[in-house]
């Protein structure tokens, strides 16, 4: 066999988007590999300007059907503080379930039915219900709960349309929310079952020496507000994000892929929180990853499956919290004044942080918008990992090379869609 | 019971969100029931499994917005019995079709640094634009229980229960209050399909439109009501170009305001 070849992967499943991945191999090295983002581009940078500041959030939740909740929140976010607004603790409280409904929806599909079929040798949760069937039943149900959350406050769950900039429209009554407990409870010990069982999963010995970034705060797992902080030190207010991150065109993508300016490799998701927040996890979650194996910091990108279900654990038991604490806000909303000026947003969307900003006129259209979605940032260490799967792979047949590359993206739970903007593999031995 | 073949289905995806065919894997009673009733061939957002067609049903998801796309849905076409576009994107031309009302050249140069790497048609546009559909299902996103009927109705080879009337035919069977007679809430319910639930007037919200056009809708009575509730002409505009601004009932009222 010639010591060089081309490996494509044409289509790229169990994401969420179109990409693609070409590697070419020369004499056992990688000399040339691209993951595309060939999703076609729709312009929503440009078709929001001219558009009201009230309109951005649910215009811009049609970024992605998986979680709308972080465009919703994200935008709302980045227009309060564009017209100098602060919400109160009971609509910051109800965002957050909303969200942690978000979460336990997106991560649960992520693990069970798209990424834990890779470990196990199986093309999807279908074959998995074949061998399994009652543990694909937990997961629907698990991802169910999380569908509700977002159906008792949203409204439904794919883009929700309770909410605005300033709150809600209409915040839900006590007993609905209330009548969610007795399945978070359950919710709860099914996320522990499943750090389990993925935790006993196999996983290539791959680390990487990841720049990390994600939300913090002190008085909990930071998801839907909070500080930046990265593991080389930085700790700065969102609005600052741009200082330190900026994005590039590159000819095989139609998503820009961002980068860090101090060329270090920028990493945003399930790794960079855990790694990053470790301390404000519970304890039964803080336990739970423990007994998995899991380190204090995690830098196997294919130890993301069991970092997602430890956040499962956290984001059930949080959300079981916020429902106990639950009172109907007296209102709904905060009101604004329309006035001109510049604003910042950003959430932990389930695979990484989704920023905002906004330049709005003084009659509050919108000037200038601008929006970096986590799977665009990941673009590059995802490249970075991929080089090290493939050489690690050379012996292996084309199929299984593909495979294991499709399985190292799908630790990023790619949301192609939202990066632009499903994989191709192309590899080309010579 | 004399064992039948399963019908193939197949999801396919265009320039869109994701969600509609999320909206598959939302049926989380349902799925393994629908599974198991149907040979699932090609649905890249849940399987690497791909196998060939001819389909039986396909499920077609998002616009069409570049040259490649017009390949690619014409071999859809060719390879499925039952052609089913669902969603604002594949039945309208989806957000993404706002587009259709400014100079691409100009909106490339806004979001990319080097518009040479981008392939792109100057419109987005529905699949019925391209192809023959045999069933158009509506919605941004669409909705389950509808999707569940669509499916069990071609399957069963009889046509789909979906009501085209308004949706303040829906909010007054549900109970819901007017929010346009009552709070003076700019509302769409009047000229848009029912399906979703009442679920924006049960929340004090005006509709926004996002299961598209009734059937024979008065857009342009709606328009002037609006105006007398004292919005102007740029807000009637943006009313009607949201998720489905590239359906004609919506796109014509729009473009008679500004």
């Amino acid at each position: 066999m010639a010591d060089s070849r081309t490996i494509k992967v044409e289509a790229l499943a169990r994401v969420e988007g179109e990409g693609s991945l070409t590697v070419k191999v020369r004499d056992g090295k990688v000399k040339e590999l691209h993951f595309g983002i060939f999703e076609p581009p729709r312009f929503f940078e440009a078709f929001l300007r001219g558009r009201d500041y009230t309109e951005v959030p649910d215009i811009t939740a049609r970024i992605c059907g998986i979680c709308p909740v972080a465009y919703l929140l994200g935008a709302s976010q980045a227009m309060e503080d564009a017209l100098g607004i602060t919400v109160s603790k009971p609509i910051r409280d109800l965002r957050r379930l909303l969200y942690c409904g978000e979460w336990i929806e997106s991560h649960a599909l992520h693990v069970y039915m798209l990424h834990a079929p890779d470990f196990l040798g199986l093309a999807d949760a279908l074959e998995l219900a074949k061998v399994d069937r009652t543990l694909v039943e937990k997961a629907l149900r698990l991802k169910k709960i999380g569908n509700e959350i977002l159906e008792v406050i949203g409204g439904r769950s794919i883009h929700p349309i309770n909410l605005r900039v300033g709150g809600f429209y209409k915040t839900p009554p006590k007993a609905k929310i209330k009548a969610l407990r007795d399945e978070l409870k359950w919710a709860i010990d099914t996320s522990l079952a499943t750090v389990k069982l993925v935790g006993g999963f196999s996983f290539p010995d791959i680390e990487q020496d990841y720049a990390f970034m994600a939300l913090r705060r002190e008085d909990e797992y930071a998801i839907h507000e909070g500080r930046l902080v990265t593991s080389r030190g930085l700790d700065m207010p969102v609005a600052n994000f741009l200082d330190h991150i900026d994005e590039e065109h590159v000819e095989w993508s139609n998503a820009l892929h961002g980068f860090a300016k101090d060329g270090s490799p920028h990493h945003v998701g399930p790794l960079a929180r855990y790694s990053l927040n470790y301390d404000k996890l519970s304890d039964l979650a803080q336990g739970a990853a423990r007994e998995a194996g899991l380190g204090r910091v995690e830098r196997n990108p294919f130890k993301s499956i069991v970092v997602r279900a430890v956040e499962l654990v956290q984001v059930c038991q949080d959300a079981l919290a916020l429902i106990e604490g639950y009172e109907e806000p007296d209102q709904p909303y905060v009101k604004a004044e329309v006035r001109a000026g510049i604003g910042h947003g950003c959430t932990e969307a389930p695979r990484g942080i989704c920023y905002h900003r906004y330049r709005i006129n003084d009659d509050g259209s919108v000037a200038e918008a601008r929006i970096i979605p986590p799977t665009a940032q990941n673009q590059k260490v995802i490249e970075l990992d991929l080089h090290k799967v493939v050489e690690a792979n050379l012996d292996q047949s084309d199929e299984t090379m593909k495979w294991r590359c499709e399985q190292a993206i799908r630790n990023y739970d790619p949301c192609i869609s939202c990066a632009t903007h499903f994989l191709k593999l192309t590899v080309d031995r010579g | 019971m004399a064992h039948r073949k399963k019908p193939k289905l197949a999801v396919w995806k265009f320039s869109s969100c994701d969600g509609c065919q999320l909206s598959l894997l939302d049926c989380e009673d349902d799925l393994l029931a629908v599974a198991d009733e149907v040979h699932i061939s090609y649905f890249l957002e849940a399987t690497r499994k791909i196998e060939k067609g001819p389909y039986d049903v396909s499920l077609v998801e998002g616009s069409v917005t570049t040259p490649h796309d017009i390949k690619r849905i014409k071999d859809v076409r060719k390879n499925s019995k039952i052609l089913v576009s669902i969603g604002a994107c594949a039945t309208a031309g989806g957000i993404q079709a706002l587009k259709n009302f400014a100079k691409v050249k100009d909106y490339i140069a806004c979001v990319y640094a080097h518009p040479e790497y981008i392939d792109t048609l100057t419109t987005s546009t529905p699949i019925s634009d391209h192809v023959t559909v045999d069933f158009e299902l509506r919605g941004c996103p669409i909705d389950r229980g509808q999707l569940l009927e669509v499916l069990n109705a071609t399957l069963n080879g009889r046509k789909p229960n979906i009501p085209n009337h308004s949706q303040c035919v829906e909010c007054k069977r549900n109970g819901v209050v007017c929010r346009m007679v009552a709070a003076g809430t700019p509302c769409l319910g009047p000229v848009t399909q029912a399906g979703c639930g009442s679920l924006c007037p049960g929340r004090d919200r005006g509709c926004f439109g996002c299961f598209g056009p009734m059937e024979t809708p008065n857009t342009a009575s709606l328009a002037k009501h609006i105006g007398e509730l004292g919005k102007d002409g740029r807000d009637v505009q943006r009313l009607f170009r949201n998720f489905n601004s590239g359906a004609e009932a919506f796109r014509k009222e729009s473009e008679s305001h500004g």
